[in-house]
């Protein structure tokens, strides 16, 4: 679908890509090919360099080392107004002294584009982010959630063929961004337009993107889509960032094995089925799952989600369990 | 209830202020006023003396251009100080505020004196251009309206730098950078974006230099050498030497009026405190 390859601009390829603050690494080689027109999201704990990465590409860091190429052209050197990239700042940066209408239109008046042409697009712009009507207001007379599609329509304006966007949604109450999460995706659809998301929301990352890209300290941790890097995590940090994970040692080796894949049964008598067995540690309900600590012997604490739909109640704290799951279930690290 | 007696035991706090303001203040204020419609005789002579006499328009004609063109030079001066201070490092930032407050605290009468020994007849600069053989005489820098425009320009920077350095320090620098992604060139953003936003900031610092330029004595009065004659030098001779108080405390009048009136203005643009450096 919209990951394509190939031909046709928006394409960006990163070469051992290196960012130094000083003496502090935080960007620390990164190589990384984004596909045109794909949805990739840059996903790692604050201070994992995804902004500093963000704002290399977009031209406001230099690169310390490396290149960065937009279809085979190196721009590593040009500078931001050259690159053409559309962008969505943290706090959107809206330009609070002009109108919603001015704010949309300024890529193409600085363009020096005629004005019936400004404002044919502008009143495009305003429909798309489902704005009719407010293209008078000043940015401060309009609500977090229009602001935040102000600052869309506004960097989506002059069609770039591909848009940066740093966390758009952090400041966003959750009901909110579960909408507007969509209603990017569905414009993402629609344009066809390479977007580089930043965020460090793994719900949010997992459900909008066509690939992800895990970063841990300046460095790429994993790259695959949500339900590779969810299904074959390949290092602990990436099994337990995206998503929840126990891990199981044996012979020196690690395996993941996520809650959800878990069969939990009560223990009759003496035997207890299954690999493991332990005792019920604590409980906590979440609506459709219950999430059950299980205390084990040789793996000490894991974690089990059964659907609360399933089974007759929850189980008392103290309970005698046995824990199974199946081959494939358990991932083995490092592989 | 206990608000109540909160406010009034606040207001009888004050009171002993408000009256010593009261009787410090308003009350000479009240008798200059009294004075311009009284003094020689009742009525409004001292007023349309104004229409009538060439020296008096000449008066506030010099003095309106003086303070117009010490604001044009101290604001755009300013604005480039400001500017650099903005984008120097914090460090170098603070060195500059240093220098800038030092020159603000030196006694106006200092830096008045200091000027002529630079700028007088033998002074530093006359000295130097001429043993460089640059020039055969000394060149009139001070005892004109340019040595009092160098002196007041010199003073009143600082008042213009603070006002706006308070503006560009409020600026986002997300935007600017918002401005460069979307395609503006670095001069686009400056006059599309950075100009407009400060834009509150020069206006609070040309009121604020204008007003207090309006007033302004000692420094016309040495670097003037008594041919650039502004209101306040004019005042004090009216009082002090020909004794005529109607006139001058119509002109102190007319003053304060246009000083009221402009800060009306001002505070049409922003909050006043903020302005002039308080905050809320
Ligand atoms: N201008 C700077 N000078 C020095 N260090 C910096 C600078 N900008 C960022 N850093 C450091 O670089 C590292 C990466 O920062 P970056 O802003 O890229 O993180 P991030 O992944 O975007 O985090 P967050 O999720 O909190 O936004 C951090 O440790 C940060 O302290
Ligand atoms: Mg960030």
């Amino acid at each position: 679908m919209a990951a394509g390859t190939g031909s046709g601009p928006g394409g960006i390829s990163i070469r051992a890509l290196v960012k130094h603050y000083g003496t502090f690494e935080a960007v620390a080689g990164i190589d990384l090919e984004i596909r045109r027109g794909e949805f990739l999201t840059l996903l790692g704990p604050s201070g994992s360099g995804k902004t500093t990465l963000l704002m290399m590409i977009a031209g406001f860091q230099d690169a310390t080392s490396g290149d960065i190429r937009l279809d085979d052209r190196s721009i590593v050197a040009m500078p931001p107004e050259k690159r053409n990239f559309g962008m969505v700042f943290q706090g959107y940066a809206l330009f609070p002294h002009m109108t919603v209408a001015d704010n949309i239109g300024y890529a193409l008046s600085v363009r020096g584009r005629p004005r019936a042409e400004i404002a044919a697009r502008v009143a495009e712009m305003l429909e798309l982010a489902q704005l009719q009507g407010m293209g008078a207001r000043l940015p401060a007379q309009l609500s977090g959630g229009q602001q935040q599609r102000v600052a869309l329509a506004r960097a989506l304006a002059f069609s770039p063929p591909v848009l940066l966007l740093d966390e758009p949604l952090g400041a966003l109450d959750r009901k909110l961004r579960i909408e507007v999460q969509e209603q990017l995706k569905e414009l993402h659809r629609r344009l066809g337009t390479t977007f580089i998301y930043v965020t460090h929301d793994q719900e949010e990352a997992l459900s909008m993107s066509d690939r992800i890209v895990i970063m841990r300290a300046g460095r790429v941790e994993q790259v695959g889509t949500p339900e590779e890097l969810y299904s074959r995590p390949r290092t602990e940090f990436a099994a337990s960032f995206l998503g929840k994970s126990n891990f199981l040692r044996r012979d020196g080796k690690v395996w993941a094995l996520r809650p959800e894949k878990i069969d939990l049964s009560v223990a009759t008598g003496q035997a207890t089925g299954g690999r493991l067995s332990g005792r019920i540690l604590s409980m906590a309900y979440f609506g459709s799952v219950l999430k059950y600590q299980v205390e084990t012997a040789e793996q000490g604490q894991i974690e089990v989600d059964v659907d609360a739909w399933r089974g007759g109640g929850a189980l008392p704290v103290g309970t005698a369990v046995g824990l199974d799951w199946s081959e494939q279930a358990a991932v083995l690290l490092g592989s | 209830m206990a608000a109540l007696t909160l406010r009034t035991s606040g207001w009888l706090l004050v009171l002993p202020l408000l009256g010593l303001v009261v009787v410090m203040f308003a009350g000479p204020l009240f008798n200059i006023f009294w004075l311009s419609f009284t003094d020689p005789g009742p009525g409004l002579s001292n007023y349309t003396a104004l229409a009538e006499r060439e020296s008096l328009r000449r008066l506030l004609w010099v003095t309106l251009r003086i303070c117009a063109l010490t604001t044009l030079f101290s604001v755009v001066l300013g604005y480039c100080i400001a500017y650099a201070m903005t984008h120097a490092g914090e460090g170098a930032r603070q060195k500059m505020l240093l220098l800038l407050l030092i020159s603000f605290w030196i006694s106006v009468l200092v830096r008045t004196f200091a000027w002529i020994m630079i700028l007088g007849r033998n002074g530093l600069l006359n000295n130097g251009l001429m043993s460089a053989g640059l020039i055969s005489a000394p060149l009139p820098f001070v005892r004109n309206e340019l040595g009092v425009l160098i002196g007041m320009v010199h003073y009143m920077i600082p008042y213009a730098v603070l006002p706006l350095l308070g503006a560009m320090r409020a600026i986002d620098g997300r935007v600017m950078a918002a401005s460069r992604n979307l395609g503006a060139s670095p001069a686009q953003t400056f006059w599309r974006i950075w100009l407009p936003l400060t834009k509150p900031g020069v206006i609070a610092a040309s009121l604020l230099v204008f007003i207090l330029s309006l007033g302004f004595y000692v420094t016309p009065a040495i670097l003037g050498g008594g041919k650039v004659l502004m209101v306040a030098e004019y005042i004090s001779v009216q009082v002090l030497i020909t004794l005529k108080w109607g006139t001058a405390a119509m002109l102190a009048v007319l003053i304060l009026v246009s000083v009221l009136a402009l800060l009306a203005l001002m505070s049409r643009f922003m909050k006043l405190s903020a302005a002039l450096g308080g905050r809320a």
